[in-house]
């Protein structure tokens, strides 16, 4: 009996052990997190320090080759956005219909087929769209706006709204799913009928998970690499049109993100040279704002948990 | 100060869900070999004290806890939590099965001790499941899921998986709830053959059930034990004006 | 009568909205396959390239991205399983674990391009490993890590409390109880969402291009310091980068549909298997 006794206390010990063990491993996520930060951070400190974070955030001239390098990053950070914006335009609507037609109108069958083609679609490469972009979808743009080639930001656009679409409609879904039935009975109990109940009871209930699935599809859309960096064009001027001497975003025109920027020069660039720096520098501004947009997403769903 | 008749005592045992007291001093001597059955209406603290007993509330990491309770020489917190659970089996509200073969149900907590001879365990589980009654239903198909059987089967399945550790104490969480008259009858019957051998403490709801099969009854209201005492004193004479108007069924 | 109406119209939107979206996915599926299908035999499966990429296959593209992504998982899965259970078994509240999820979230919000970048700047340099497969799998490995975590977790809160607390009451330790009860009930949905993590990892470009995927490299990697090429690396330099871009054009579909049937019947084959799974359990 002894002996026993004093096994059980050895299980406990083992216990607490893989307590332990386990606990280390899952710090490891929050290691990586602080590694992939410190890389960024020092590695950008060079050209900081050379250059000025200023130049980086408010010049124009990207030119890290040329004999008087230029670091200036703003027209890629105003193409990031450009592009990250417009491919919100078609799919919060185009996400929103679908999240509630899923969770609102869709027979079961339907839905069935519906939420795994969507979950296709979000797995699907997104060199593999960038590739259809490239010749299916440039193309076509070039004939109908008469262009010399379709590599603009509307290109872009388009593709990534079909990348950000499954991120929006999952999320959103899961808000509207989440809106008790008893607000739908009493809005139909009040004679509302079933578009009435949807527009004004439903939706709004749902407004923070639906505005947490948009900052998510904006986020993906600034982070997107390979199907911009394939049909944008990646042309480092301003693609902005004047109209009555007001500069607006011109989506026919080419377009260079901060994505693409790192994706064509990181692999040539010498390590230890102030280019490879400043490639850690735009690294670093992409991680910011992602990470601004994450934070606020959490802080957006968080508020609507705490309404529930 | 702690009766020495008692399998179980508590002295002021008083508990928290993080702001909210689930117990107030509660002091109560469970004696060998009885059924005690605890009655109360929802929220009054029943199921939380049986689970203090063998420390399940400890897996809510909220939960904190004032005062004493002695099992057999030493207070529960002094047990090592496995061997106490061992020693002080449990069976709950909803039967909870493992979806696995009945066999490996019975089975589980030996091969947790590290019993591995099959014959031991064969003979184990054929003991625990006779004594639980369920022997004769199961034979044929120890292989089978658990998952199959009938809610009053899975129930006393549960009550022998809990039996094979050998255990000396058997806390029960409103173990009828969920099943239908016939079965509530059999697992009755059950704990009365039971008590030959355990210290039974259930929980209920039902306090028909509670007249019939304990011999002890405590009554539990707003987290406090209002009386405790011969189940038919209870019943009959009860000393506390809130535990009359309870029983008759003025509230609750 | 006109509220009548105006529900038509907004329910018929709704439902165009949402067949739509099947269209668009079946028109790029159909896209890729009618230029590709004419492309794909077992030659260009299992060939290697020949003439600068402009004849033969892709075999080592296919090994590559194969191997990479296997030697991914190798990392991930197990790290991710971990720290699922720590998170959803064994933590309580409390900072460490406020911490813990903030990290997680975040890791998943990174660009792609960044990992690479960080990749780049751990793996391939500091530590010295240079452009190999086992840089690029230690990139994809971190960032597969979220996915796996959250799939995982997934998995062991669909594990009702009931079969715990029966577990801890016959004594079973924390542990005991992962290991008898909680895994093997978890197992299917954690295999159906690594499979899920694997088949976005096998697509991504932007981490490997800069950690260890070879423009040409016409060989099977022997050892994991070998660069190695990869298929959605191939089907980026097929389409945008190569010297004669219309002339393998042809090619370029044949590599998109393959790597498109790769990734699409990874995803499938765990869809089926979950709902199999969900179907066929009896609790």
């Amino acid at each position: 009996m002894k002996s026993v006794h004093h096994g059980f206390h050895w299980t406990a010990a083992k216990d607490r052990l893989i307590a332990v063990l386990l606990l280390l491993v899952a710090l490891l996520t929050v290691v990586f997190l602080m590694l992939i930060l410190g890389f960024l951070i020092t590695r950008s400190f060079p050209a900081l320090k050379e250059v000025g974070l200023w130049e980086f955030l408010a010049g124009s001239r990207w030119m890290p080759s040329s004999r008087t390098p230029g670091y200036g990053a703003s027209r890629m950070i105003y193409g990031s956005f450009m592009v990250a914006a417009g491919a919100l335009a078609l799919p919060v609507p185009w996400g929103l219909a679908i999240a509630i037609y899923i969770s609102e109108l869709a027979p079961k069958p339907v839905r069935e087929v519906l939420k795994p083609a969507l979950e296709t679609l979000a797995i699907f490469p997104s060199v593999v769209l960038g590739f259809v972009g490239l010749v299916l979808l440039a193309p076509w743009i070039a004939r109908v706006f008469d262009l010399a080639h379709g590599l603009t930001a509307l290109t872009g656009v388009i593709m990534l709204s079909i990348m950000a679409l499954p991120t929006i409609v999952s999320i959103a879904e899961d808000a509207i799913g989440s809106v008790p039935q008893e607000y739908r009975e009493a809005s139909y109990a009040l004679g509302a009928n079933k578009m009435e109940t949807i527009l004004q009871v439903v939706i709004p209930a749902a407004r923070s998970g639906i505005t947490a699935s948009i900052m998510l599809g904006f986020g993906r859309a600034i982070g997107e690499t390979m199907t911009l960096l394939m049909v944008a064009g990646n042309a480092l001027s301003l693609p902005v049109t004047r109209v009555w001497g007001v500069p607006i975003p011109d989506f026919l025109r080419s377009v260079r993100t901060l994505t693409a920027t790192i994706a064509i020069e990181g692999l040539d660039v010498p390590w230890g040279s102030l280019h490879y720096h400043a490639l850690f520098v735009i690294g670093t501004i992409l991680f910011t704002f992602t990470f601004v947009i994450n934070l606020l997403t959490d802080w957006v769903l968080h508020r609507w948990r705490v309404e529930d | 100060m702690v009766n020495p008749e008692a399998v179980l005592s508590s002295r002021n045992v008083s508990l928290w869900y993080g702001e909210t007291r689930a117990l107030n001093q509660v002091s109560m001597d469970i004696p060998e070999r009885q059924v005690t059955a605890i009655i109360g209406p929802s929220g009054c603290g029943k199921s939380t004290y049986l689970k203090t007993i063998n420390r399940m509330t400890e897996l809510n990491s909220s939960v904190k806890i004032d005062g004493l309770i002695q099992f057999r020489t030493k207070p529960v917190q002094h047990y090592d939590v496995v061997e106490l659970r061992r020693r002080v089996g449990m069976v709950f509200q909803k039967p909870n099965p493992f979806p696995k073969s009945i066999y490996d149900n019975v089975v589980f907590g030996l091969r947790l001790l590290g019993r591995r001879r099959k014959s031991e365990l064969d003979r184990i589980a054929e003991m625990s499941l006779r004594r639980a009654a369920l022997w004769d239903e199961v034979k044929d198909r120890l292989r089978d899921s658990a998952m199959g059987l009938s809610g009053g089967q899975q129930q006393r399945l549960c009550i022998a998986r809990a039996l094979a550790v050998g255990p000396e104490v058997l806390l029960m969480d409103e173990p009828c709830s969920a099943l239908d008259p016939v079965a509530t009858a059999k697992i009755e019957d059950l704990i009365f053959e039971l008590k030959q051998e355990y210290t039974i403490v259930v929980v209920t709801h039902n306090m028909q059930q509670a007249a019939r099969i304990s011999d002890r009854t405590a009554f539990f209201l707003t987290a406090s034990l209002i009386e405790y005492d011969q189940t038919k004193r209870i019943f009959e004479n009860p000393r506390d004006k809130r535990t009359e108007d309870y029983i008759t069924g003025r509230f609750g | 009568m006109k509220k009548q109406t105006k529900q038509q119209v907004f329910l018929l939107g709704v439902t165009f909205a949402a067949f739509f979206s099947i269209a668009v996915l079946f028109f790029a599926l159909y896209f890729v396959a009618r230029d590709g299908l004419g492309v794909i035999s077992w030659e260009f499966i299992s060939a290697m390239p020949r003439q600068r990429m402009t004849a033969g296959g892709i075999w080592p593209a296919v090994a590559g991205t194969v191997y990479v992504s296997a030697l991914t998982m190798g990392f991930a899965v197990p790290l991710a399983v971990f720290t699922a259970i720590y998170l959803n078994e064994y933590a309580s509240k409390g900072w460490v674990v406020r911490m813990i999820r903030l990290a997680i979230r975040n890791l998943a919000g990174v660009p792609s391009i960044v990992y690479g970048l960080f990749g780049l700047g751990l793996f391939v340099s500091t530590l010295r490993l240079g452009h190999s497969l086992l840089a690029a799998a230690l990139t994809l490995a971190v960032m597969a890590l979220p996915l796996i975590v959250s799939a995982s977790e997934e998995a062991l809160k669909s594990i009702p409390d009931s079969f715990r607390e029966g577990s801890f009451a016959l004594g079973a330790t924390r542990w005991q109880t992962v290991r008898y009860q909680v895994l093997p009930l978890a197992i299917p949905g954690m295999i159906t969402g690594s499979v899920l993590a694997l088949a976005r990892i096998a697509g991504e470009t932007a981490p490997i291009i800069l950690t260890g995927a070879a423009y040409f490299y016409p060989l099977i990697p022997q050892s994991v310091s070998e660069q190695f090429m990869a298929l959605p690396y191939h089907l980026y330099i097929l389409a945008t980068q190569h010297e004669q871009v219309q002339l393998v054009r042809p090619l370029a579909y044949g590599t998109a549909l393959v790597l498109l049937m790769l990734v699409l019947s990874m995803s499938l084959g765990a869809i089926l298997v979950r709902s199999h799974v969900r179907r066929k359990r009896d609790w």
